[in-house]
């Protein structure tokens, strides 16, 4: 088991690139419609939810709710874009489109595609977070400059939620199951993690749950550079949105060897 | 570089209780055509799959292009062409792009790939066709751009899983051709096929294999010669129960299948003779080929 577990992980720094290509290039046949399709959603609840609630709400933490709710909707849509892209994109390729298998029967490993599938979920959610980014900024909402200073944790929030996407996606028997992890895992997230309101005000136990979660670092992490605030406990939950990215991919690794190469 | 490039000893893989593939043992010469040919769940897939590192074998020792399997079959697959059973080719990408993508695969530069596709494209005889979107492209079209992908690489070895399964004959002939000219240029084939026609006409030796286990293994027209070794009549109508009786004597075997009778006669007309004037019969007679063999190694629908 060691051994073979050894001969799929990665072979080198750079055979993923070829599977990020692969999946650029279909990209790029419908761009316009993966993007328009992309900002819909997280721009209805900025601007439903911003502009409706904000007026009751005032301010929150300092800030007008618009620009807090602006943050959290930029690590919300990374989060979505990656795990969408993971859960029924990279699924079909694995599936349906028996793409992996194809680029199994080359010089590449099991490893090398699923790293390639995961820093691709995550330039797409870099592309996503980004450009509710550019929105907020545009309506003065967030400093230009704190988007460029937001991207590095939209990237890692994107590697985060591919990751475990590819768990979900390495026990699925079918698309039926990824609802269960949306409605049960994903969704709960964003009202845990302080996206639409600030994790204070949830019950004690919960606030304690709530900053264990990946989106609650990823969360904070953006309104720190959007809302230019202090570096505090900066390290602590980079830290954490690693070791969310990586143990779920040497574990998603192990799962699909088993699935796919038994 | 030794001269052989598939070596299987004794090779097992089962699922559960189900046994796949039994102590199987063969080994393919470099520039050898080598067919592996049985019935659907002969475990044909599965042996191809293994020899790729694309699953492990529960017990025994692959070496494919002096390396390893599975532990280093990553760097025999650089060298490898792949044709799989079921066309799994990049569909709203053109065949061109199919062609750069695979090349990239194996670390190819955009400068190598251009260097070969064209000549992988008239190989494969879809230089008009480079442009058009593969989900555009006729069965036997995309079969040959799988083929034309397989080589992008420059493989030693090439692993063909049911090649031309699901083609027109036409279309099937044209692989073949396809295929003797990759021989001809020393490639290695290993190729499982259910057709028996196919495995005559391309295969230098071949690997009869029934529920997972090898029943015989030879040239094709060594196999016929021993396992069979005369003409065949095949008689059609009539009840073929009763007119085994009838010829039984001037028959080496005979065999029923479904209602047809195979009669295997070493003087056929002594044969015909005897059916002179029935009507009711189709009689066709013709040279032995490895249908027959099959037939007699399995010992489906035989002589009760």
């Amino acid at each position: 088991m060691g051994e073979s577990y050894a001969a799929v992980m990665p072979a080198n720094a750079y055979n993923w690139i070829a599977v990020w290509r692969r999946n650029f290039l279909a990209w790029r046949k419908g761009a316009l419609a993966s993007i328009l399709g992309n900002l819909a959603d997280p721009l209805t609840n900025l601007f439903g939810l911003g502009f409706g609630l904000g007026l009751l709400v005032g301010r929150v933490e300092g800030t007008s709710y618009i620009a807090f709710l602006a943050a959290g909707m930029v690590a919300t849509s990374a989060m979505t874009s990656a795990t969408f892209e993971t859960m029924y994109a990279a699924f079909a390729r694995m599936d349906t489109k028996r793409t992996w298998e194809a680029i199994l029967s080359t010089q590449l490993t099991l490893g090398d595609i699923v790293l390639g599938e995961l820093v691709w979920a995550a330039s797409k959610a870099v592309l996503a977070g980004t450009a509710i980014g550019i929105v907020a900024a545009t309506l003065g909402y967030a400093s230009w400059p704190s988007i460029l200073y937001a991207m590095p944790t939209i990237a890692l929030t994107g590697l985060v939620f591919a990751s475990l996407a590819m768990v979900v996606i390495s026990l699925a028997p079918s698309y039926d199951y990824f609802a269960f992890y949306q409605t049960l895992v994903i969704t709960p997230m964003v009202f845990l993690c302080g996206v639409v309101f600030p994790t204070s005000q949830l019950p004690g136990s919960f606030q304690h749950f709530a900053s264990l979660l990946p989106l609650a670092h990823s969360v904070d992490l953006v309104r720190l550079a959007m809302l230019e605030r202090g570096a505090e406990s900066t390290a602590m939950h980079v830290g954490a949105l690693c070791l969310y990215a990586i143990l779920p991919f040497f574990a998603s690794t192990a799962l699909l060897q088993r699935r796919l190469l038994r | 570089m030794s001269t052989v490039a598939i070596d299987l000893a004794g090779v097992k893989k089962s699922f559960g209780d189900k046994v796949i593939v039994n102590e199987l043992s063969f080994s393919v010469a470099r520039g050898e055509c080598f067919g592996l040919l049985g019935p659907n769940g002969a475990g044909k897939s599965t042996i191809a799959r293994m020899l790729l590192g694309m699953m492990s074998p529960d017990g025994g020792k692959i070496t494919v292009l002096d390396e390893p399997v599975p532990s280093r079959a990553r760097v025999a697959r650089a060298r490898i062409g792949v044709v799989p059973q079921f066309d799994n080719l990049e569909l709203e990408f053109t065949v061109r792009e199919n062609l750069f993508v695979f090349g990239r695969y194996f670390g190819m530069s955009t400068g190598e790939i251009e260097a070969v596709a064209p000549s992988l494209l008239e190989f494969a005889r879809l230089e008009s066709k480079a442009d058009v979107r593969v989900s555009e492209l006729s069965g036997g079209m995309k079969r040959r751009l799988t083929l034309a992908r397989a080589l992008i690489n420059d493989p030693h070895l090439l692993v063909m899983d049911e090649p031309t399964t699901g083609l027109d004959p036409h279309a099937r002939h044209l692989i073949w051709e396809r295929l003797r000219v990759l021989l001809a240029r020393g490639k290695t084939i290993l190729l499982t096929t259910h057709f028996m026609e196919e495995a005559e006409r391309l295969c230098d030796r071949l690997c009869v294999l029934e529920s997972g286990c090898k029943i015989a293994e030879g040239k094709p027209d060594a196999l016929i010669n021993e396992h069979i070794g005369c003409n065949v009549i095949e008689i059609y109508g009539g009840d073929p129960h009763q007119l085994r009786d009838l010829i039984r004597p001037y028959a080496r075997h005979i065999e029923v299948s479904g209602e047809t009778l195979f009669c295997y006669a070493p003087r056929p007309e002594q044969v015909r003779v005897h059916l002179r004037g029935r009507a009711d019969l189709r009689i066709l007679q013709r040279p032995p080929n490895l249908e027959d063999v099959f037939l007699r190694l399995t010992g489906r629908e035989m002589e009760k």
